[in-house]
């Protein structure tokens, strides 16, 4: 059995937490205590009937504004799949909780209210979604129940997301028309919309294949932490601890060190207790070098045949998530895996304006701006492009004033 | 079997929505759960057909041999994914988080409470830096109010693992009138842990707090991040989150500041079950059905012990019971239960209707009872 990531995404009030909680509910994963402490709960649907918005809407300051602030994490499962739910905020100025429920997920829902169709926020959180690499797309057209089930207002909406989907080149995108407060086609199929041939939402969430994702067989692992008991019988042991981000080390491999660049041969992959014969990416493990090599943390074990790229100046998108302008006469912190480095913004090349999708000339970026930027890094860092590794090819900016995390980035081409 | 009163569902005031004039159609688990991908087992049998019949004839024919060995590369790719499964994928995910610590913070600690969810981050913690020592001791804020088994379990685990221990004393904190100790039927020495838990924190001078919460149970927790920063006072501000991408955490702080960091947070109470059946990790005895002597206290199961407070209302008696989750003896219920291996608990979770935090007294008190204490610097 696998775990499939997936995400709510769109305006306020468009249904999203109440999407969520059908699911659970439907899928009989809400035990009998949590549905007890919502059916006591003040907050009520105006016919009476329990709002299930409330079981992702966690916070007291959520639950007293009828919204969401921050993303929730929910966890349930079918005999096909375990869940891990994001349920995000709509509001724009919670965007950046929104990025941080997306940038796990292999699939975002998109709910769109069925009497609004897309509207602003169905573009912006779609754009986020091409921008963050995220596969697969559900189209959720909710509250069909308040448009009479109709397949004419179903067949317009799908027609003019398609034409989005296209500029913004999401290949597999699924439209399901739903109605979350009533359950159609939530977790069983709606006898009101005999007129839709589809999968209901859960049973196209079990069955969608996310192993067919961009992973590249690029063998790259990041190196946490050196292991080194200096104990009497381990004298001599060296072991690089790290998770493996993409592709697969085999014993024997030739690597390379980056930054230094120093090379040598994998002569054993610990677990635990457990020798390996090789090790994939997503498994966090222990790497032994045939030669003496000088490794910390922060350096990059590569395949050799395979390696990065290494640059200082690289253009990347950036989303700003900091309620401070970016400003770019300061230095910044960028952290790319293990590796923290100092980092200016060279240059804004771009802002996107996320109604029209148009690019503009901007030197402003503030809080939830999206666009392009030139990264120039103190030290070169080892990367690859995000479409075609994530892992490695993303980073997060930290204001070293504050500490906080302002920004996301994801490379997109050497500027130098 | 469980003696919280159960909700009768299809009175719900949801059903008033559905379709099909009230009757609620649920959706119906399978009860092959965890059965093993059948495209796999499709592998494995072809190959195991074709190795028959190369092994039957006098000489396997070329193409064969070309088959046998198409099906084995197969099978090999097949299995290398899907050895790697969920339970796999959390271990993998919660090593990451725990090198992370051991690299970005000069001192930290592992909150260790005797529960069998931190004695599921201390194995995980063994798989992310032996034969290496922890890169940190483990800390125990001791309400004094324990299960005699759990720290039983701890001092012998303390002594297996010969990593340091830090105990902090809330009995200390009383006796140094820090806190006060509560009054009444219902009194529980939960709350005072986080001034021990603080104060321990400034003693020590801990930058980070490796806890084993887990956003499963309970709606803040769902909200928290894995890296959550707590200025100096410990407070969690909810509002003001850090946003935590892909799976770099950002554990910069400022002086004062530290920062609680949750390993397990993406595991379900079944995972860390099923985690610690296929580890066969040890577990204190009380997780397990057993005989003891209880009070019936609010709907729940309490364990009639010094530590609670008893008044001639309350009849004990002796049932067979075992805890779900472990605690302050003040605050932690017990269910009643047959389930003596790993299995059976395994099975009475999977079909059982409470959650886990139902059987927590401390979850109680309000609608954000939880969010409260996290903002007053709790775990
Ligand atoms: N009629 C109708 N109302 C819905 C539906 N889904 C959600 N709502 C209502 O829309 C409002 C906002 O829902 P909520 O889940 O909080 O939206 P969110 O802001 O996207 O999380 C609530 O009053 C819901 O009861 C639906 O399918 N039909
Ligand atoms: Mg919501």
């Amino acid at each position: 059995m696998n775990i499939l990531k997936f995400f709510t995404a769109g305006s306020v009030d468009d249904g999203k937490s109440t999407l969520i909680g059908r699911l659970l509910y439907d899928t009989d994963s809400i035990l009998a205590d949590q549905l007890e402490a919502i059916q006591n709960a003040n907050r009520k649907n105006d016919d009476g009937t329990v709002d299930l918005a409330i079981l992702t809407d966690g916070l007291r300051a959520e639950r007293e504004q009828g919204i969401t602030i921050d993303v929730a994490y929910k966890y349930f499962q079918t005999a096909q799949r375990k869940f891990i739910i994001a349920d995000t905020p709509g509001h724009i100025q919670y965007t950046r909780n929104m990025v941080t429920g997306a940038s796990t997920a292999n699939l975002a829902i998109i709910l769109v209210d069925a009497r609004n169709g897309v509207v602003e926020q169905t573009i912006r959180h779609s754009y986020l979604v091409s921008l963050l690499g995220i596969k697969h797309v559900v189209v959720a057209v909710n509250k069909m129940d308040m448009v009479d089930y109709s397949e004419t207002v179903f067949d317009a909406i799908a027609q003019k997301y398609r034409s989005l989907a296209q500029e913004l080149r999401l290949e597999d995108v699924t439209y399901i028309p739903v109605s979350a407060l009533k359950g159609d086609n939530i977790v069983h199929k709606s006898e009101r919309m005999a007129w839709y041939n589809g999968d209901s939402l859960l049973h196209f969430l079990e069955k969608v294949d996310t192993h067919v994702q961009e992973k590249s067989e690029k063998a790259r692992l990041p190196v946490q932490w050196v292991i080194r008991p200096q104990t009497d019988e381990l004298h001599d042991y060296r072991g690089y601890a790290g998770r493996v981000v993409s592709g697969t080390f085999r014993v024997n491999d030739k690597i390379t060190v980056l930054p230094s660049g120093a090379s040598s041969t994998i002569s054993k992959i610990e677990f635990f207790d457990k020798e390996l014969a090789e090790a994939s990416s997503g498994q966090s493990v222990t790497i032994h070098l045939a030669t003496d090599v000088d490794i910390s943390r922060g350096d990059t074990i590569v395949n050799s045949s395979a390696l990065p790229q290494e640059s200082k100046l690289i253009e990347a998108d950036l989303c700003w998530m900091d309620t401070k302008a970016l400003d770019t006469s300061i230095t910044y912190l960028l952290q790319h895996n293990s590796k923290v480095t100092k980092v200016k913004i060279a240059d804004v090349v771009y802002k996107v304006d996320i109604n029209t999708l148009e690019k503009h000339a901007a030197d402003e970026f503030k809080l939830n701006d999206i666009g392009r930027v030139v990264l120039k890094t103190a030290d070169a860092l080892a990367l690859d492009l995000y479409q075609e590794n994530k892992a490695n090819g993303s980073a997060i900016l930290i204001d070293s004033r504050t500490n906080l995390t302002v920004g996301a980035t994801m490379f997109r081409a050497l500027a130098d | 079997m469980e003696s919280f009163a159960s909700v009768p569902k299809h009175n719900s005031p949801l059903l008033e929505g559905c379709p099909k004039g009230g009757v609620f159609e649920r959706y119906q688990p399978n009860p092959n759960k965890n059965k093993p991908d059948s495209s796999e087992k499709f592998v494995r049998l072809s190959l195991s057909k074709a190795k028959l019949e190369t092994d039957s004839g006098t000489k396997a024919t070329e193409e064969q041999l070309t088959l046998l060995f198409k099906l084995k590369k197969d099978i090999t790719k097949k299995m290398s994914r899907y050895n790697f499964d969920y339970l796999d994928e959390l271990e993998a995910e919660a090593i990451h988080i725990l090198r992370e610590v051991a690299g970005q913070f000069e001192k930290p600690a592992l909150l260790f409470s005797g529960g069998k969810d931190s004695i599921t981050l201390v194995r995980l913690a063994e798989k992310a830096f032996r034969p290496g020592k922890f890169p940190f001791p483990l800390v125990h804020i001791d309400t004094g109010h324990n299960f005699e088994e759990t720290i039983d379990y701890r001092d012998k685990m303390v002594a297996r693992l010969g990593e340091r221990l830090i105990v902090g004393s809330v009995q200390q904190s009383i006796d140094e009138g820090k806190v006060v100790e509560q009054k009444g039927k219902n009194a529980s020495r939960n709350a005072l842990q986080t001034v021990t838990l603080l104060d321990t924190i400034e003693q020590h001078q801990f930058d980070a707090c490796i806890g084993g919460a887990r956003r499963d149970e309970e709606k803040a927790r769902a909200k928290e991040r894995i890296f959550s920063v707590r200025d100096e006072f410990g407070q969690w501000d909810p509002k003001r989150q850090r946003p935590e991408l892909w799976n770099i955490y950002n554990g910069k702080i400022h002086k004062g500041e530290n920062v609680r960091v949750f390993p397990i947070s993406n595991w379900t109470e079944l995972d860390v079950w099923n985690y610690i059946r296929r580890e066969n990790i040890e577990l204190p005895s009380i997780y397990f059905a057993h005989d003891r002597e209880v009070i019936t206290r609010n709907g729940q199961l309490m364990a009639a012990s010094p530590f609670v407070n008893m008044d001639e209302e309350d009849v004990v008696e002796r049932k067979k019971v075992r805890f779900r989750t472990v605690g302050d003896i003040s605050c932690t219920a017990a269910i009643e239960s047959e389930a003596f291996l790993i299995d059976d608990i395994i099975a009475e979770i999977s079909q059982s209707k409470i959650s886990e935090r139902g059987a927590r007294m401390d979850d109680k008190v309000s609608e954000a009872a939880m969010e409260d204490r996290k903002k007053g610097g709790y775990f």
